[in-house]
């Protein structure tokens, strides 16, 4: 068995709204391994982007523990889970969220701001990743210019420009067409089969479900056994 | 590393309305400063420039100025045989026996008059301000009802041009001449014969001051300290560059009142770099938690909120210094509160003062971008991706 890159245990996450207790996970036990590509499913409020967010260290849980690629993320500083998070994680979003007044390639090239390399090579290894994601041709264009399955795919290609170990996305597919959906999840299969990254997705939608090589279900904060999945979405995956 | 500086330069162009007004806001504020310190500027020029380094000005003790000395005939010919004072070419002391008081002249600008200095000097007065020139005419004769004016008074006064004639003391007196000085102080003064004067004014004993020229450095800082602790003679001495330069006090009601000004409107001006800067972090919110995931930390984020406010700060100055710039070189006068008469200078903007009021605009760009450059920065990932 390959390395296990995220590691949970009975990690619970409570927030307190306008006087209401919440619960959004509750004692979460999950194993993720390299090269895995993960799909969590689950309705809307379900509990699975809190845990992407906490697997991302950008929340931090109310209990238990978590523990990606060896580092305890409970224990590490905000300018440690800075580097850390620079270092190790890609972040795709729903909305692409692509800064609008820098091109494609300055957005690419942004999180490489943060290593030690010379602007040339910056330079270098974003046009690489465009020519990945197949933008080769629209490294000058800024945000406006470019089609929503495009500027997904520059967020893609900002995502794996420092070659993380692990890609977390959230709804990738959630604000595009179909076409561009599929082009979009096509490219993330890739990613993981031909390169090797670990991906997890958070997603409601079956078809992207299928690209993914294990489905994980959470359901009212509960994430479900492995090969189980709530009642009701069984005649929809069906 | 810091997030790329192109990031908050396409910022402040993406929203160019607000950006201009504010840095228009700035400007203005940046404007009323260095106006201010133009004046202030030019008239130190003035009297800092003024004053030949060898030369010693001697009044009666306790007065602040020429106006308001009353110096004794007997005391100049008591002192003007002192060791150190230079001679001139037939041997006799460069010393000058002088009387100043102010007549009203009316000008285009101000017709019901301002004060000018009038001037009795001996042949020796001209002697020793060697470094005035005559432009126009000649010097006036003595013993005749005739004055020579310096280049300012010419301009600023239509009566004072060569060939017209000046009222004042016991009748008219005759443009004879005009005499041009690098010394600002001095072109604003009438120079005319000590005695036809003191006659008109009937102060033939009690003049108002004596200008001495030492022969030496040296020689004039003894002299300065002879003369002061000469208890017999009762009288202070000054060099004459240092008495010239006590007079920039006439432009520190207008300092004050600039600095004043422009104080209340960086209050306003900060306020207003505040609201921008707290629009665009509200704004920019969700780029802000992206930056942040993407590894940039919190002090990343306020360093590039904060240096955005400096760049629009930094354009509010250069157009501040852009709008005060005309000013430089215009002619103004302004009432010395020592001589009591007015002294005619150019507002003056130097580099000097440019930089300080980029510096006061960068401080009002600090000031206004702290907090919201803070708040940026203090946001949660979450809380500013979830922001529209």
């Amino acid at each position: 068995m390959s390395e296990v890159v995220i590691k949970t245990r009975k990690l619970t996450k409570e927030y307190v709204r306008d006087e209401f207790h919440v619960v959004a996970l509750r004692d979460a036990d999950i194993e993720i391994h390299r090269g895995e590509f993960v799909a969590l499913m689950g309705p809307s409020g379900s509990g699975k982007s809190t845990l992407l967010h906490l697997a991302a260290a950008m929340d931090r849980p109310t209990k238990g523990e978590i523990e990606v690629l060896g580092s305890k993320l409970n224990t590490l500083s905000d300018g440690d889970i800075a580097r850390w998070r620079n270092r190790h994680v890609g972040f795709v979003f729903q909305s692409f969220n692509l800064i609008p007044v820098l091109t494609a390639l300055e957005n690419v090239e942004l999180p490489l701001k943060l290593t030690h390399l010379k602007k040339a090579e910056r330079i270098a290894h974003a046009t690489t990743a465009l020519k990945l994601v197949g933008l080769g041709d629209r490294l000058g264009h800024y945000p406006r210019q470019l089609s929503g399955g495009q500027e997904q795919r520059v967020a893609i290609a900002r995502a794996i420009v420092t070659d993380p170990d692990i890609l977390l996305c959230d709804e990738p597919t959630g604000n595009l067409d179909s076409k561009s959906a599929s082009e979009v999840l096509s490219l993330l299969s890739t990613l993981n089969k031909e390169h090797g990254k670990t991906i997890v997705m958070v997603t409601h939608d079956p078809h992207a479900a299928h690209y993914a090589s294990k489905v994980r279900y959470i359901d009212k904060g509960e994430l479900l056994t492995e090969g189980t999945m709530p009642e009701d979405w069984k005649s929809m995956s069906a | 590393m810091a997030i790329p500086i192109t990031y908050n330069i396409r910022n402040l162009a993406v929203r160019k309305t607000t950006t201009v007004m504010t840095a228009l806001g700035i400007a203005l504020t940046v404007a009323v400063l260095l106006a201010a310190f133009s004046l202030v500027e030019g008239l130190k020029t003035a009297f800092e420039g003024s004053g030949h380094p060898l030369n010693v000005l001697v009044t009666r003790k306790g007065s602040d100025s020429e106006l308001s000395s009353n110096f004794q005939r007997s005391v100049f010919n008591d002192m003007k045989f002192k060791q150190g004072i230079a001679k001139d070419s037939k041997g006799d002391p460069l010393a000058s026996l002088e009387m100043v008081t102010v007549i009203t002249l009316a000008s285009e600008e101000f017709p019901e008059g301002t004060n000018v200095n009038v001037r009795g000097v001996t042949p020796t007065g001209i002697e020793i301000r060697d470094d005035s020139k005559i432009i126009e005419g000649r010097w006036f004769t003595p013993g005749r009802r005739e004055v020579t004016v310096g280049s300012s008074v010419a301009k600023r006064y239509p009566a004072a041009h060569l060939g017209g004639k000046l009222k004042f003391g016991r009748g008219e007196w005759d443009v004879v001449g005009v005499f041009d000085t690098p010394q600002m102080a001095r072109k604003s003064e009438i120079l005319t014969d000590l005695n036809q004067a003191a006659g008109d004014f009937e102060r033939t004993e009690v003049l108002s001051s004596a200008l001495i020229r030492a022969t030496d450095e040296v020689a004039r800082q003894a002299l300065v300290n002879d003369l002061s602790y000469d208890s017999k003679l009762n009288v202070q001495a000054k060099t004459e560059k240092e008495y010239y330069a006590m007079q920039t006090s006439s432009g520190d009601l207008v300092k004050y009142l600039g600095t004043f000004v422009a104080f209340i409107m960086a209050i306003g001006s900060c306020f207003a770099a505040m609201n921008t800067m707290y629009a665009a972090v509200a704004r920019r919110s969700k780029e802000i938690g992206t930056l942040r995931i993407l590894g940039f930390s919190r002090v990343a984020i306020m360093t590039s909120f904060l240096a955005e406010s400096l760049m629009l700060a930094t354009l509010g100055g250069i157009l501040g210094i852009m709008l005060v710039l005309p000013l430089n070189g215009i002619s103004t006068g302004i009432g010395s509160n020592v001589t009591f008469s007015e002294v005619a200078f150019q507002l003056r903007v130097s580099p000097e003062i440019m930089v300080r009021g980029l510096l006061f605009a960068l401080f009002m760009g600090a000031f206004g971008g702290l907090l919201p450059a803070f708040s940026a920065a203090r946001k949660q990932i979450l809380v500013a991706l979830r922001q529209i």
